[in-house]
This record gives structure tokens, sequence and C-alpha cells, in this order.
């Protein structure tokens, strides 16, 4: 494992110990230590929340276009877009199910779901779309499986088991794999479409919150999901395995891909920003302004302007030859997308309901002013440090980054491990 | 007209006794409340969380208080929020278990037994009628935390009756669940009007059978004053207002 890779397990290991606490309590207090409540119904948690699963859909979308739409520039990443997508939306859910009154009644939404509730769909899309990427990864990389069997070692032993009794197969079997794999790719397509933009829209139906009641919404879903999620990947593919060079171009040409999405994204903003912020009806300006001028001014210009939006559009196009820079640039950008987030939930709360009614009976968990409590920090980071052992973990256990590291060290099985793009290009 | 003549509380008591003789689903529960009359004392606010013992950070019933006009020519206006008991309810159409339910009586009630505490609801209502149960007790740190206030016997926010208790920090209905007025249905099936109804001090509310013409209720819904919340929302409000 690279250095880079202990580095990660090691933030992991640390942020899920220091989280362990925020669960504790959690699990042994309920939400007595929460501060959202009924005054801020939905907060940091749901943040976090539509943050993963956007970045999630968005890495998905971008594995698709490899394996549905045929665009080989990506295709030495697609299989890591795959596992990234899955350990963003193990996490994201993982957020949603601590936050629910009742977390052992969430297998409801499937059995007896009602249809009519943008929530019941979302959990439907989301186990299929869970579903789709544990087949997309098996079919991807159960070849590899096999073959590393022959290795032998505590990897060899894990991956022999995971192959469930997979040959190691020529490239006729790959090809063969392959075809599945785009059947499921084209299957998770409008999924994905609709689970994120299912998200938007669980939040753009509701008529009482002005802010959120927009026809924008879903479609900003989508967009942030892919400039964010293109983010993430950029970020990994850099900082995490381009270590000799050898992935320059795909770095170059995903950060070409975020700019682009960053550049539609920074336009709907625009957009949102002038028809809210015209002096015509205080429900839709209130919020708008809340965002920017509020106790919270720093979420929107430092995180969502400077470090999410405009900030990396420019150091994205002024450095575009340079991988490092574009690595380090997109990692600004995931973390700054979580400030986008936090603006699309919490400013949804700025106005009152009817006018007065704050004032009208006071107690502290109805108050409208929210700050995350410790113990949501605590859960939060506890969540995101599991993220990153699970990913470090994957990316010890499965060869995700074919004709690199897994030709280099299954020497012994050159064949079976030729990469999916020799295997393509072969066709 | 004779029942003019009687007192309200009365007028009001006959109209809930000849509704219980009709079977459940012909029956349209309604309040009105007179904008007028209410002198914002809140009386009915305390009636509602002794009624129906709600924890921290749930008010079934509030009180909105407002000024209008610039001084010298200046006065107070109170608005009380219960349920609005919408006939288009937002908060039924988004939950995702079907949870909460509009009766055929026109109440909008929760089953915490099937509710997963989502807060969606919390969210799609427009009146802020909505809470959320973290489990706080009152008496939390004092000598002891009283029984009322982990028991919610009377509390029968579904039509099964079902006995709840309260636990602190445990995931035990109705703790983790969304919570609402429900105009006190225990009390209406035993013959009762709503806890709020009856404390009210100004006799600024009204309660009774809808779907009956000779009702109270249905007299006031035609009065040129009324009016109803949000009515743009189409969520058809069954709590009016005679402004
Ligand atoms: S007032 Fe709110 S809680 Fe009551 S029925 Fe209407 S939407 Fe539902
Ligand atoms: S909090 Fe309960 S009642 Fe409200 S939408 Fe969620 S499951 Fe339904």
């Amino acid at each position: 494992m690279s250095k880079r890779l202990w580095i990660a397990l090691a933030l992991g290991v640390v942020s899920g110990g220091i989280g362990l606490f925020g669960l504790v309590d959690r699990f042994a207090n309920g939400h007595i230590h929460a501060n959202y409540g009924s005054g801020i119904p939905w907060a940091l948690w749901v943040v976090f929340y539509i943050f993963f699963i956007g970045l999630s859909a968005g890495a998905f979308l971008i594995s698709s276009l490899v394996y549905v739409f045929g665009v080989h520039r990506f295709e030495r990443v697609g299989r890591l877009a795959v596992f990234t997508a899955l350990i963003c939306l193990v996490t994201a859910l993982s957020f949603i199910w601590l936050d629910l009154g009742h977390m052992f009644r969430a297998y409801r939404t499937i059995i007896s779901p009602n249809f009519r509730s943008p929530m019941a769909w979302m959990m439907w899309l989301y186990s299929a779309y869970f579903l789709i990427l544990l087949g997309e990864g098996w079919f991807l990389m159960r070849r590899d499986f096999a073959a590393a069997r022959t290795n032998g070692g505590l990897r060899g032993t894990i991956l022999g088991v995971l192959a469930l009794g997979t040959p190691a197969g020529g490239d006729e079997e790959r090809r063969r794999d392959l075809r599945v794999v785009r059947i499921l790719g084209t299957i998770g397509v409008p999924v994905a479409v609709a689970f994120h933009g299912g998200v938007g829209a669980l939040f753009a139906v509701l008529a009482s919150r002005p802010y959120w009641n927009t026809g924008l919404f879903p479609v900003m879903f989508l967009i942030s999901a892919l400039a964010s999620g293109g983010a993430l990947l950029t970020a990994i593919t850099q900082l995490l395995f381009n270590r000799d060079g050898s992935l320059d171009e795909v770095v170059r040409e995903l950060g070409r891909l975020v700019l682009l999405f960053l550049f539609v994204d920074i336009i709907m903003e625009i957009a949102e920003g002038l028809v809210s912020l015209y002096p015509s009806s205080p429900a839709h300006r209130v919020p708008f302004q809340e965002q920017m001028f509020g106790p919270y001014w720093w979420t929107f210009w430092i995180l969502g302007l400077g470090m999410a939006l405009l900030g990396p559009a420019i150091l994205l196009f002024a450095k575009r030859r340079s991988p490092r820079w574009i690595g380090v640039v997109s990692l600004i950008t995931v973390i700054g997308f979580v400030g986008v987030r936090w603006n699309i939930v919490l400013p949804g709360f700025a106005n009152e309901l009817i006018p007065g009614l704050r004032a009208a009976y006071v107690e502290p968990k109805l108050s409208a002013v929210y700050n995350p409590s410790a113990m949501e920090w605590l859960v939060a980071a506890g969540a995101i440090g599991a993220a990153f052992v699970l990913f470090v973990v994957g990316a010890w256990l499965f060869p995700l980054l074919p004709g690199g590291r897994a030709a280099a060290a299954d020497k012994r099985a050159p064949r079976s491990d030729r990469s999916l793009e020799m295997v393509q290009e072969a066709e | 007209m004779k029942t003019l003549n009687l007192d309200v509380m009365a007028v009001m008591d006959r109209d809930l006794r000849r509704a219980l003789t009709k079977p459940a689903e012909k029956r349209r529960w309604s309040m009105v409340i007179d904008l007028q009359r209410c002198i914002g004392c809140e009386a009915c606010t305390v009636a509602c969380k002794a009624e129906n013992k709600t924890p921290p950070g749930v008010a079934y019933n509030v009180v909105i208080e407002g000024e209008v006009g610039t001084y010298p020519n200046v006065r107070r206006r109170f608005l009380p929020r219960p349920c609005m008991q919408c006939a288009k309810p937002p908060c039924v159409t988004v939950c995702p278990v079907s949870a909460t339910y509009r009766r055929p009586d026109g109440v909008v009630v929760i089953d915490y037994e099937e509710c997963i505490g989502c807060r969606y609801c919390l969210n799609a209502c427009p009146y802020g009628a909505r809470y959320f149960d973290s489990g706080e007790f009152y008496t939390e740190g004092t000598p002891r935390v009283e029984q009322y206030e982990q028991t919610v016997t009377r509390d029968v926010a579904d039509e099964l009756g079902r006995e709840w208790r309260r636990v602190a920090g445990r995931e035990s209905s109705p703790v983790g669940n969304a919570r609402k007025c429900h105009y006190c249905l225990h009390r209406l099936e035993n013959g009762a009007l709503p806890a709020c109804v009856v404390t009210c001090l100004g006799r600024a509310r009204y309660f009774g059978d809808l779907s009956d013409p000779e009702s109270l209720v249905a007299k006031l819904v035609a009065d040129e004053r009324v009016g109803r919340l949000k009515e743009e929302l189409g969520t058809e409000p069954q709590t009016y207002y005679l402004f």
C-alpha cells in the first residue's frame, strides 16, 4: 500500500475513533443531544447526506461514460469511479439512517412505501442503485479476483472467495462480462439521474418552503453532483494513485470535465440568485440573503463560492496542464461543496412559516438558530472516518486500477489480467 | 333562533352529542376561531400542554402575537394556531410510510407505531403545526421524572387507542416520532370538547361537526368574516378563522 493510502487510513481511523463517542451518545441517548428538532427539522446530517449522495451519483455517472457511452479516455479510472460511488452511497445512507427518529423502522420505506412521497421513491431507487453498483463492480473485477486467487496471501484468499467460483477466463470471457457491465450501467444511468434529481425534488415539492420550491432544484442537484463527484474522483486519482505520472492525462481530462460542470453550476447559482434577490418576494429573498449575510455567511462565500465554485473554476482553467494542481484544487472543491450543501438545506428555514410563529412559543428545541451540537459533529466525524477506512481497505483489496498495479503485481497471470481497455481495444 | 339564546358552550355540547350519534365517517370535525374575541391569554396553549402532556419542543397549539398599525394607532393581534386539519394535507402526501393519514372524520393523525421519524412532514406543513419528540422531559434533572410525563395514555393519536410510554432517549414511541394536534380525539370520542375550546377565556373557539348544517360551526363558516390561512396553497384547512 502506498504512503498516501496509509495517510488516508490514519485519517480515517483517527476521525472514526473520535466519532465513536458521538455514535455511543446517539445510540444511548437518541436525539437528546442533537440541535435539530422541531425548530430546524433537517440539519447537519441531512447536509452530509445530500453531499455524499451527490458525490456518489457524480462518480457513478462518470463511470458510465466509460461503460455505457464508451468514452475510453476515462477507462483507467472506471473501476475506481464505481467503487467511489459505492462508498459514498453507503456513507450517505448511514447519515440519513442516523438521522431517523426510529432507525430500526427504516425498512418500512421499502416494504410499506407511500409512493406519493419522494422519500419513498428515493429508498427504492437507492436499493436498486446499490445492487447495480455491486453488480457492476463484481462483473468488472471478478476475473481479476479469480486470477488473484493463485497469488495466495490474505488478499488472494479474500478475492478468491469474492470470485464466487468464477474461472479466470480469457479475453472472450472478459468481453462478455463487459457486456453485462454495459447493461447494468445502462440501467444505472436513469436510476442515478432519477434518484439525484429526485433528492432535489424531495426538497422542491415542498410548497411550504419557497426557497426549496423551485423547478431548478432537481437540475441543480444533478449538475452539482457531477461537479462534486467528478472533483472527488479527480482528487482521488491524482492524490492517491497517480504516483508514477501514468495517470496524468486522465487527471487533465477529468479536470476539464469538472471545469465544465462547475461552469454550468455557476450559471445556475447566478440564475437562482438573481431571481431570488430581485426585490419582489421576501419568501425567496430572505433565505438567499440569509445564506449570504447570515451567521453562516462564510459557508456561502468561502466554502461555496471560494472553494467549491468560482475559485476552483479559475484555478482549474489557469492550471489545466498541471495534474498536481488539478488534484489539489479538486480536493478543495469537494470540501467546499459541503458549504454548497449546507446552503441548500439550512436557508430553507430562514422564513417564518407564519410571521411571529417563532416568538409565540420559545423553547430550545424550537429555536430557529441552529449550530450543530458536539454529538452531531462527532457522529459526522465517525461516519466520514468510516468511509475513509472502507475506501482504503477497498483500495488495498481490489484491483481498482487495471493495467497499473494489478498487472505489475500479478505477473504470473499476465493474460487474464489484461485491463479492460486493452480488451476493448482488441475488439 | 333558539340556539342563539343558549350559551355557546351548551350549544357546542349539544352539537357534539348529536354528531356522536352519527357513524364516525359521516362526521367532519372542524374548528372556528374568532380572532376578534381572542385576548391572547394563552389559556389554550397551557390547556393543551396539560391535556396532551406534550414534552419540551412540542406545542400542539400556540398563540402568535403581533402588532398592527403604527403609533399611536397600534393594536395587538392574536392568532391561535392549532393544526389546521387540512382536507388536502401536504404532511400526509410526503410521509414515506403512510404513518400519517387523514381520518374519515377529517382529523389528520399520526400512527406512532408506523412513523419512522424522518421529519419530512415537519417540513411539508405550511403552518408549522408538526413537532418532533426528541425524548426530553420537563422534570428531567429534578428529583424524579414525573409519571405523567412518561405515560401518554390520553393522547390517542391513532384510532386504536394504544397506550404509549415515553422513555428518555429511547426510540420508544412517541419519542422519535412526529407529533401534532389531533383536535383532542380522545376527548371527542368520550363526548368532551377539545381542551383548548373549553378553556378559552375569550370564548373565541368554536368546535363541531361541519357536515351538520344545524351545528354552530356550520353557521359560523357562513359568516362574511370567515377565512383560512394560506388558502393559496390549496391545503383546504378545516380550522377556520373569523377575521
Ligand atoms: S396544518 Fe400542517 S400538520 Fe395539520 S393537517 Fe395541515 S399540513 Fe398537516
Ligand atoms: S416523521 Fe413520521 S409521520 Fe412524518 S413523514 Fe416521517 S414517517 Fe411520516
